[in-house]
């Protein structure tokens, strides 16, 4: 009894009920999605009920399966070509925007940065009817692609910028200014000094914008002009609780693994690149991880 | 010298970008829901200038808010569902948070790891995988049919108010854990041992030290996750898909998807917002007077 007592009384004691649910939540967050890639092999037109394995719904089945079916690829090629999009639009914006931000000692930055906040507490359904209705009544934009790019840079830059910020702010003004004092000029210490210390973060924004880009589905939907500009996120809201095929869960492992390879990827060339560079705030898992709040 | 533009002129794009396609787009919602409709194709026609808003459409609205009429049944039952959600939330996000800020150690990394994981599934995926377990034969019917809970399968997807909170609080708890386990992690453990050694239990240096220290962390990150689930119309639809369970999302994107009363979903947009607003201002409230009071303890 006492050792039951001193055992639960030790500070520094393991609690297993704690460990417990921790790992049971771990278990239950993740063993769904397992179990949803591992139906994208199953063997017959089911989603719930296994009949062994094969992989008829990736290559196999010559009408209905990813490969084949012309629907479910030009999603998977529609997904792609928006975080393409995006990226390329909403990183140069976002770094521009970070770096002024940090550097402008203006009366103007506070309210930028109010502004850049707000994209971010917006719920999704009012940022998606806000574009779509000046789009109609305004701009003129037709949905479809175009608009859809639109609306995702637009969530996309405030990411960028925290990122961009976080290690802008980490950096610190003395290394440009000492660049400034041997004699650089101004775009000269941004561009020979700045920048390179910037890499790391400017590539983890990247990878942050392919993945809000491959997993938005509200803005998405909102900005689409029907079967041509699906993306996968569509496709599974508009399929899902239908009598699809397990091909539907093909199509979403593409995305899922498509996400974590780039993820992953980012992991290491972040920890490898972090590591030639001053002054790194913290664990780079925790910053990667942080990135997406 | 620095020159005075050329800081704020790499700001510029972002800047006219965030203008142009969030504040614009903002008032065109504003202008919507004061706006006019066309009387043939019924279409909304914005009212760009404030002094010739009309108000009759927001009017109706509002009455429509009033207990018993139409959108009062929704937006209580967003309320109901979104605190019964973060408290689901809470109660699981909280220990887990805690086990790893102060516990886990050679597993700590590895928990990161797939603490992380859910962010990077898409989020339509996590509920697509729910959907297959949750059909007449899926896993969950099956497993709780072998041992004997339920004698025939249960209708988890046919409107069921228990699995759209199950859902959320699937969808939106890593949201929670990753800002909380931050908070944890920063409170110093010294505090701790000085509740210990001044003779506190381990829940007693729980309740008046860890949770006292978390407060603002909790309020934090039961805002940043309340936000989202609000304006959630999709969990819904794909969960239930039922005029039984909608909230006010579904009904905001029914008013839009069907394309006949843009006005008075537009309405209902300016609702929500202002309510979320008042929400992120309390916050935010809280939050300065929290770190006026720090100041104040230091001095």
């Amino acid at each position: 009894m006492k050792a039951l007592r001193d055992w639960f009384a030790n500070p520094w004691g393991q609690p297993r009920a704690l460990g417990a649910i921790t790992w049971l939540y771990m278990v239950w967050s993740i063993v769904p999605v397992g179990i949803a890639i591992l139906f994208s092999f199953n063997d017959g037109r089911s989603r719930s009920v296994w009949q062994g394995f094969s992989t008829r719904w990736w290559w196999g089945d010559p009408n209905n399966s990813v490969l084949h079916d012309p629907s479910l690829r030009s999603a998977i090629e529609q997904s792609l070509r928006l975080a393409g999009l995006d990226m390329l639009i909403a990183v140069p914006l976002g770094v521009g925007l970070a770096i002024g931000l940090t550097r402008w000692r203006g009366y103007g930055a506070r309210p930028v940065n109010y502004l850049m906040l707000f994209p971010l507490v917006t719920p999704e359904i009012v940022m998606a009817i806000s574009l779509l209705l000046v789009f109609v009544l305004l701009y003129g934009i037709a949905l479809g692609t175009e608009a859809q790019t639109l609306g995702q840079v637009t969530f996309s830059i405030s990411y960028v910028v925290i990122i961009v910020r976080g290690r802008l702010l980490s950096i610190g003004p003395e290394y440009e200014e000492a660049a400034r004092d041997l004699g650089a000029s101004q775009l000269g210490a941004l561009r020979l000094v700045l920048l390179p210390l910037l890499y790391p973060a400017i590539f983890a924004g990247f990878i942050v914008v392919f993945a809000l880009s491959i997993d938005d589905f509200v803005v998405t939907q909102y900005m689409s002009s029907g079967q041509s500009t699906q993306t996968v996120p569509i496709l599974i809201y508009g399929a899902a609780r239908g009598a699809t095929t397990p091909a539907l869960n093909a199509v979403a492992t593409v995305m899922v693994v498509a996400t974590l390879l780039s993820v992953g990827l980012a992991y290491f060339v972040y920890r490898w690149s972090a590591r030639s560079q001053p002054a790194t705030s913290g664990n780079a898992l925790n910053e990667i991880a942080a990135l997406e709040m | 010298m620095t020159r005075r533009w050329f800081w704020p002129s790499f700001a510029l794009p972002g800047v006219a970008w965030l203008v142009l396609l969030f504040l614009v787009p903002t008032y065109a919602v504003v202008a919507v829901t004061f706006g006019t409709v066309d009387p043939i194709f019924s279409q909304p026609v914005p009212v760009w200038n404030p002094l010739h808003w009309q108000f009759a459409g927001m009017r109706s609205v509002l009455a429509g808010l009033e207990p018993g009429h139409a959108f009062w049944t929704v937006f209580v039952r967003t309320f109901a569902y979104v605190a019964l959600s973060l408290l689901g939330c809470l109660l699981i996000g909280y220990p887990v948070a805690y086990y790893l800020a102060r516990h886990a150690r050679r597993t700590k990394g590895l928990l990161l790891v797939l603490l992380v994981i859910p962010f990077w599934v898409s989020y339509l995926m996590r509920m697509l995988a729910w959907i297959g377990l949750l059909l007449p034969d899926g896993l969950v019917n099956k497993t709780l049919m072998d041992v004997g809970i339920l004698s025939r399968p249960y209708g988890w997807l046919d409107g069921q108010a228990s699995s759209v909170v199950l859902a959320l609080i699937y969808g939106y708890v890593p949201y929670l854990i990753l800002p909380l386990y931050a908070t944890l992690d920063r409170i110093d453990r010294s505090v701790l041992e000085a509740g210990r050694d001044l003779g506190a239990s381990p829940i007693r240096t729980f309740l008046h030290v860890t949770l006292p220290l978390s407060r603002h962390g909790i309020l934090a990150a039961s805002v940043l996750i309340a936000l989202p689930m609000f304006g959630d119309y999709y969990t819904n639809d794909l969960i239930s898909n039922s005029p039984r369970t909608s909230m006010i999302g579904n009904q905001i994107n029914l008013f839009f998807q069907e394309g006949t009363q843009r006005t008075v979903g537009a309405s209902l947009v300016i609702v929500l917002s202002v309510f979320l607003a008042l929400l992120m201002s309390y916050y935010l409230w809280v939050t300065v007077r929290a770190s006026a009071e720090t100041k104040e303890s230091l001095l």
